[in-house]
């Protein structure tokens, strides 16, 4: 069986000292703190022409914005994108 | 009775470095995580003395070799750092371990916090590769030839929980919540039917219901049997299913409803039939269905939806908590999960604020719509992979999040401080102040274990074995006592 503590000052591993951390206080339940989730979208009062007229030019802004950032020649780097299988 | 469901989760990322022909994947990730500036971590050992990943949990000790690198290869691979965390080379990925947390909430945070210091160490390192070059880190779980790479989870349970108990009843769940944590697909791999999109990065490498191996014939059920705690009390559940995902409702939901279900599992009180004729099979039907109404063959002859599977779950939850402690953070986990699978029945495509494959899916449809492109269009797989790139300037779904577009579970503060900050209500938190304050003097640490290298004296290893002792509560007093290792030990001792 290989030893883990080999060089230098790490001695054999049956002479290490194994302690276990003592613990002498019950454990409480703490409240976790969170944020109120962020109010979703609301488009009241618009009718639904509009709405997905708006809607529409918000998705084509967003291609846009998309478009600037996203790498080039995306067949190359996607290609070139491999990766060792992992667990 | 259920115990307490710690958890954690450990991410490996996908690397690359752009114009390097000689790309070598794993002297990447080492050149990555050694860029990371943290306080604690320069010279110490991760201790693989306790790990045991041949063990497998139906009772047997597989055959193979167990590898362990040696002493400087230990410390170039590995980092423990002052909030708890493993961050680490794994094979050729980089791999971020979550210190062990009490619940979902503190789990966001930390995975997230695992992003940026996967960041802060991505650009930490582009400063010593060439001008021309620069490394590239995903988020994802697979490349598009074949290979994938996971998320995993882990949970800890009741070691007296049946095993067998844990494959009916959990398989069922597992091969189903895909339907909300799916990351979202553009085609298909590993043989597995030709589609244009699905759910899942992931399911298609399944092809097995229940295994040890985590890389060749991967298990819906890992076997897994490293507790990383005393074995005669717990076992820690190895889930390797998952995805890996950006948005924070996904990720909530994803490990919050499982620790549900495992400790339903746990009380034994999961008595609908929902054995899977096919696990392996639905797993592939159900992510290739982003209509989410196919329906999956059960044993008993029934054929049920994904999400109907997963509303006889939620079902046994309200039940089981009518009787059972509820805290604040489950009790909106239910809540959440109750609204998710009623909007996913109505329309999967009001998730779109929350759930990866639907907003993944939503900014592909609006791109082939401007640019009139179809699905096989190599800016779809770009897309897909882009959606993954941790660059806040570059990644798609940090795009998106800067909009407005999507919501939210935690703040940036929640992640700015759970970097530094281990949580306060496991034993993360003496792995991490001791990074922190003694960090000259340790020698070698493990999930349950820190060795401190005193003056004169042999190594002394502390043992951690209980997940939910070593908190802030239990050892802030000893800490703020000792100012040195030396103290701190003979305090402990002493006590």
């Amino acid at each position: 069986m290989k030893l883990h503590w080999t060089t230098g000052r790490g001695p054999e591993r049956d002479s290490l000292t194994r302690i276990p951390l003592a613990a002498d206080q019950t454990q409480t339940t703490k409240k976790p703190e969170r944020e109120a989730p962020k109010p979703r979208d609301g488009k009241e009062g618009k009718n639904l022409t509009e709405k997905g007229k708006k809607l529409k030019e918000d998705m084509d802004k967003l291609v846009d914005e998309i478009d600037e950032v996203l790498e080039e020649n995306a067949e190359e780097f996607v290609k070139n994108y491999i990766q060792r299988g992992g667990e | 009775m259920a115990v307490k469901k710690v958890m954690g989760t450990e991410v490996e990322y996908g690397i690359t470095v752009i114009n390097d022909k000689d790309f070598d994947p794993i002297s990447s990730c080492v050149l990555l995580v050694n860029s990371y500036r943290d306080e604690g971590s320069a010279k110490i050992l991760w201790d693989y003395d306790q790990e045991n990943p041949l063990a497998d949990a139906r009772g047997f000790q597989a055959d193979g070799e167990k590898y362990t690198p040696n002493q400087q290869e230990n410390i170039t691979r590995n980092k423990t750092l002052v909030n708890g965390a493993r961050y680490y080379v794994d094979h050729a990925h980089p791999e971020y371990s979550t210190p062990e947390c009490t619940n979902v909430l503190d789990l966001v945070k930390h995975e997230k916090a695992g992003e940026v210091i996967l960041e802060h160490s991505r650009r930490a390192a582009n400063v010593l590769v060439p001008e021309h070059c620069q490394i590239l880190v995903y988020k994802n779980n697979s490349d598009r030839k074949g290979n994938s790479y996971g998320c995993h989870e882990n949970f800890l349970m009741d070691r007296k929980t049946s095993f067998k108990q844990i494959i009916e009843k959990f398989i069922p769940f597992l091969v189903t919540r895909q339907v909300y944590t799916g990351a979202g697909k553009v085609g298909s791999e590993n043989r597995a039917g030709p589609v244009k999109y699905q759910i899942s990065q992931r399911s298609d490498f399944f092809e097995t219901e229940v295994a040890l191996d985590t890389m060749v014939k991967r298990p819906i059920i890992n076997t897994r049997d490293e507790p990383h705690a005393d074995r005669e009390k717990y076992r820690r559940l190895h889930v390797i299913v998952a995805d890996s995902n950006m948005a924070e409702p996904t990720i909530y939901l994803k490990s919050g409803t499982t620790a549900i279900v495992l400790s339903m599992i746990e009380d034994g009180v999961i008595d609908t039939d929902l054995v899977l004729r096919d696990p392996v099979r639905a797993i592939k039907e159900i992510s290739h269905d982003i209509a989410c109404k196919a329906k999956v063959q059960l044993d008993n002859g029934k054929k049920l939806t994904a999400i109907e599977i997963q509303e006889e779950f939620l079902d046994l939850a309200h039940k089981y908590y009518a009787t059972h402690e509820l805290d604040d953070v489950t009790r909106d986990v239910l809540r959440r999960w109750e609204s998710v699978l009623k909007r996913l029945k109505e329309d999967p495509d009001q998730l779109n604020r929350e759930i990866d494959w639907v907003i993944k899916k939503e900014l592909l449809l609006a791109f082939m719509n401007r640019k009139d492109y179809g699905w096989d269009h190599p800016r779809m797989s770009l897309i897909d992979l882009q959606y993954h790139d941790i660059r806040p300037e570059k990644g798609l779904y940090h795009l998106l999040l800067r909009q407005g577009k999507l919501d939210r579970i935690v703040t940036d503060q929640d992640i700015g401080d759970a970097i530094t900050e281990p949580p306060v209500d496991t034993r993360a938190y003496f792995r991490g102040r001791c990074l922190q304050k003694f960090g000259p003097s340790i020698f070698g640490v493990n999930w349950d274990s820190i060795s401190f290298n005193l003056e004169d004296q042999p190594i002394k290893r502390i043992l951690m074995a209980e997940p939910l002792k070593g908190t802030k509560e239990h050892v802030q007093e000893l800490l703020d006592k000792s100012p040195t290792a030396e103290e701190m030990v003979k305090n402990i001792t002493a006590s």
